[in-house]
């Protein structure tokens, strides 16, 4: 599997940094899908640029990210298409030996549980083989390192690449079960961008099922592996907040990273909801719907983690689908890292839905983006509706594209108890219904 | 030293000659019979690059235009002198460059001179054979500088009727006895100029010659060595001719660091070596530094420091130099050696920068900058204006957004002198600015504001906009609370309408239903 992973890396090297040398790179770089007020690139240059003038780099409102990557950059910055480039292959890693971990587990139990006879004779042809799950890390490398949405945010030099590859050490540590590094990797990427917090939850019922501890809420175990894990994450943000903290001698990241990207004060366009809603939203609600549209981010996480506590690695997917849906200022980096595990329930496909209508939408909504960007911008004939509109379309997709992998997760899962063929009292074919 | 005087063979005897004696006996000044002078003038350019000059100037009193033959030689090169003669020349000028004077950039040199080998010489009326006595004159020449001016004949060889008139003394227009050649082929490298140096009294041994390191000096952006023979008067009656040989040595050092700017300069950093005292045969030996372009010292400054100064009519502009003499000894100072340093005052430039705060203050840049003279100075910012919220808009956001003219505050100087004194009588119109120095005047310049047309939200859908974007949170919502409340259940088809009410009935009544 080495040979054909390394191939792999070396065509997505070469893509990009062919892309790096071509004029387009400094097309890509300014395109607001790709960045955003969060992760451009230019502005980590005038970040940089301040604090050699000896202004603090969030004594404006440019630099919004935060005071390590100043640091990394600092003495990375001759060499920062290496660090994007690098980046990107450390995430398709960490995300291949993840996904061959998590697909040793799985036949693991799905041959436990066939000895123990639990599955219904007729859903044979859902159990899964190790023909079929051979090529799976592979095609979960391919689909992040050639996905056109991470080849544009690598060559943007946006530093959702970073966060990405963060993400994917800590899937990587969680499903290795290295708590600490689990607890580290995600404390990074929470000081980094806020959300990933909700990954807690997933993280925690994966190494809780790991150890064998069970999820009962009346059980000391359970509570003592949470207060550990907590104790590690929160020593590890303090640690990395205090450094910050010691780096740039003040508080004053605080407010420009954490207070922008809960407060949303920056309305440029990008491919998410808030810009239009809060550009045109009345003063006197803002604060309201501010709080709304912050808590329904975090607000999947109880309920999912009820659902899919059996599934940890599903749950992690979805709430990286939601992160990337519903955040304040999302990229298409953000999308390119869900996208990346969808290889990995390609055995859903006969329960899939909406499938083809889903992809249509997105590739022509993607296509659209550029073109409507550029009526309104500089042709001046179209107006930012159109764009919005686009907007609103590409989201419908991605909700529409995650739940209905949800429910064709949630239905194999109930053909496996329940048995594939069902028919009805009367003996005639029956159809599922959600009630 | 003393200098004995052999005999000479004198065709007639001249009426100059014999009055020769008294035209040392009238001038204050007694002439040296052989006189050598040295001297280096070091010009800072405005591009940065350093360019200097070096000049050895032989006086040789001796008179062969009548066809003496001498065979006496104190400080002129006895090889030069013996073409002269041979060859009956009257003028001899060659010059040997590397490189090309860009003059835009540096300005205009002393002696210019094109790139490649150039000769041109003046015969004098004997010759009968001018051609051939030419291509005699190009080989010897080329055996005495080790450059191939061999290769100088009929066909790169013209006889200018306009230009090039005597440098030197005499009224001989006659265009037959004058000769230009060049070879721009030509490289210079150090075996022209180790006979060239072999040329000087104390060859590299002493005084300003000790700096002509070949290493050094080809390794510079320009380099021209030349030589230079003519007739002069001895005095301003010109009763009395002497030979002067000039030879010229022009470099142009480049010794830019990228990234830094200017430096420092100092004899040793351009030649590698200091002065340690001036040629013994020398009867004056100085180094110019032009200060024309700084004479208050506030661009760079020279040490060690001199006070002899002196100022001289260049290319019809009067040029301020500061003087440093070899001859004397306390030039030397206490360490014996001399290494002049021009160290450039860091004008670093002031930049204040204040970042802007959306909604709170606006950016600020202000930079102190000294601009070059007949330059073009060129500053760009690139900002981006925030998408604001429908409500920030003023009432017409289609006219555009104004960014505020750049001011420029600057001190002119000022060709008249003005008068500081506040508390006089002045008119209006001139008293608004305080004027504190005589010599300059305050200026501040606006520049035209710049009116930026932004693309604005739709005012008309906040509305539409709430409704639509809650509506996709709402999808979202539905579809995921659909998954996580409800479970999958087989679908019992429901009865018909008639059923469905009979059931109804038969609940009243308390009767089992179909």
């Amino acid at each position: 599997m080495a040979a054909p992973l390394t191939l792999l890396l070396l065509v997505a090297v070469t893509v990009r940094a062919a892309l790096y040398r071509s004029s387009l790179a400094d097309l890509i770089s300014e395109r607001v899908e790709v960045v955003s007020p969060l992760t451009a690139w230019k502005r980590v240059v005038e970040g940089l640029a301040l604090l050699d003038l000896g202004v603090s780099p969030y004594s404006g409102d440019v630099f919004h990210e935060t005071p390590l990557i100043i640091y990394l950059f600092h003495f990375l910055v001759d060499y920062a298409e290496i660090t994007f480039m690098l980046a990107d292959v450390i995430t398709a890693v960490a995300l291949y030996l993840s996904v061959k971990d998590y697909n040793k587990q799985v036949f693991r139990k799905q041959k436990y549980a066939l000895e123990a006879d639990r599955y219904p004779l007729d859903c044979l042809e859902l159990i899964r083989s190790p023909k079929e799950m051979q090529y799976i890390p592979l095609k979960v490398a391919m689909f992040y390192l050639l996905n056109p949405f991470t080849i544009l945010s690598c060559v943007a030099k946006s530093t959702c690449g970073l966060n990405n590859a963060v993400i994917a050490l800590f899937v990587l540590s969680t499903i290795k079960g290295n708590v600490l590094l689990s607890a580290i990797f995600l404390s990074l990427a929470t000081y980094q961008s806020i959300y990933p917090l909700t990954l807690c939850a997933a993280a925690l019922l994966y190494l809780l099922q790991r150890q064998y501890i069970p999820v009962n809420l009346r059980r000391f175990s359970f509570w003592w592996f949470v207060a550990q894990y907590a104790f590690m994450y929160l020593g590890s943000l303090f640690v990395i907040v205090g450094l910050s903290f010691f780096l740039l001698g003040s508080w004053d990241f605080l407010p420009s990273v954490y207070g922008f990207i809960l407060s949303v004060p920056d309305l440029t366009p990008n491919i998410g909801l808030f810009w239009y809603f809060f550009a045109e939203m009345f003063e006197h609600f803002r604060l309201f719907f501010l709080c709304v549209f912050q808590i329904n981010v975090f607000f999947y996480t109880v309920p999912l983690s009820i659902k899919l506590k059996e599934h940890p690695v599903f749950l992690i997917f979805m709430q990286l689908a939601v992160i990337s849906i519903f955040k304040s200022y999302p990229t298409v980096g953000d999308i390119a890292l869900y996208m990346a595990f969808l290889p990995v329930w390609s055995h859903l496909h006969r329960f899939l839905r909406n499938i083809f209508l889903v992809s249509c939408v997105l590739l022509a909504c993607s296509a659209l983006f550029p073109v409507l960007w550029h009526l309104w911008i500089y042709a001046g004939s179209a107006n930012s509706n159109f764009y919005y509109a686009i907007t609103l379309l590409f989201n419908v997709a991605q909700i529409l594209l995650v739940s209905d992998y949800f429910y064709a997760f949630l239905r194999r899962e109930h053909h496996l108890s329940h048995g594939l063929y069902l028919k009805r009292k009367d003996g005639s074919e029956a159809t599922l219904v959600l009630k | 030293m003393r200098w004995e005087e052999t005999v000479v063979e004198e065709a007639t005897a001249d009426k100059e000659d014999t009055s020769a004696p008294e035209t040392v006996v009238q001038s204050s000044v007694p002439q040296p019979k052989d006189d050598f002078q040295e001297e280096l003038v070091i010009r800072p350019l405005h591009s940065g690059d350093i360019y200097a000059s070096f000049q050895f100037r032989t006086l040789w009193e001796t008179d062969f235009m009548r066809g003496n033959k001498v065979s006496h030689y104190r400080l002129f090169p006895k090889s030069l002198g013996q073409v002269i003669s041979k060859f009956s020349v009257r003028e001899l000028h060659i010059s040997f460059t590397q490189g090309y004077w860009r003059t835009m950039q540096w300005g205009q040199p002393f002696l210019p001179s094109p790139p490649g080998a150039e000769l041109w010489v003046w015969f004098q009326d004997s010759v009968t054979d001018v051609d051939g006595t030419w291509k005699e004159l190009t080989n010897v020449l080329s055996g005495i500088f080790c450059a191939s001016l061999n290769f100088i004949d009929s066909t790169n060889t013209v006889q200018p009727s306009a230009s090039f008139k005597p440098l030197g003394i005499g009224n001989v227009t006659d265009h037959r006895f004058l000769r230009y050649a060049t070879l721009p082929r030509e490289i210079v490298c150090t075996e022209n100029l180790t006979p060239w140096k072999k040329l000087l009294p104390c060859g590299s041994k002493a005084g300003l010659a000790v700096l002509l390191k070949s290493e050094k000096l080809f390794h510079s952006s320009f380099h021209s060595q030349a030589v230079h023979i003519r007739p002069v008067c001895q005095d301003w009656q010109c009763k009395t001719t002497s030979w002067e040989l000039r030879q010229t040595l022009n470099v142009v050092f480049d010794l830019h660091t990228p990234g830094q700017g200017k430096l420092e300069w100092s004899l040793f950093k351009m030649f590698s070596r200091t002065l340690t005292e001036a040629c013994p045969l020398a009867s004056s030996s100085k180094i110019y530094i032009d200060i024309t372009d700084d004479p208050q010292g506030e661009q760079f400054e020279v040490s060690p420091a001199t006070h002899l100064l002196s100022q001289a009519m260049v290319l019809g502009d009067r040029r301020t130099f500061s003087v440093y003499d070899l001859t004397q000894q306390i030039t030397f100072g206490t360490v014996r050696s001399l290494n002049l340093l021009i160290r450039w005052k860091s004008s670093e430039g002031y930049i204040h920068y204040q970042p802007s705060k959306d909604r709170v203050r606006p950016h600020l840049l202000e930079m102190l900058v000294q601009l070059p003279p007949n330059s073009v100075t060129e500053v760009t910012v690139q900002f981006e204006r925030a998408l604001l919220k429908w409500t920030e808009y003023t009432p017409d956001p289609n006219h555009g957004f104004y960014v505020g003219s750049s001011v420029i505050s600057s001190l002119v100087p000022s060709i008249v002198a003005m008068d500081t004194n506040s508390t006089r009588e002045q008119p209006l119109f001139s008293s608004f600015f305080p004027c504190k120095e005589e010599s300059s005047y305050f200026m501040r310049v606006y520049t035209e504001p710049l009116l930026v047309n932004l693309p604005t939200p739709d005012f008309s859908m906040p509305y539409n906009v709430i409704c639509l974007t809650c509506t996709v949170v709402a999808v979202g919502y539905g579809s995921l609370y659909n998954l996580l409340t409800r479970s999958f259940q087989i679908e019992e088809p429901s009865p018909g309408l008639a059923k469905r009410i009979a059931n109804i009935i038969r609940k009243m009544r308390g009767v089992p239903p179909l």
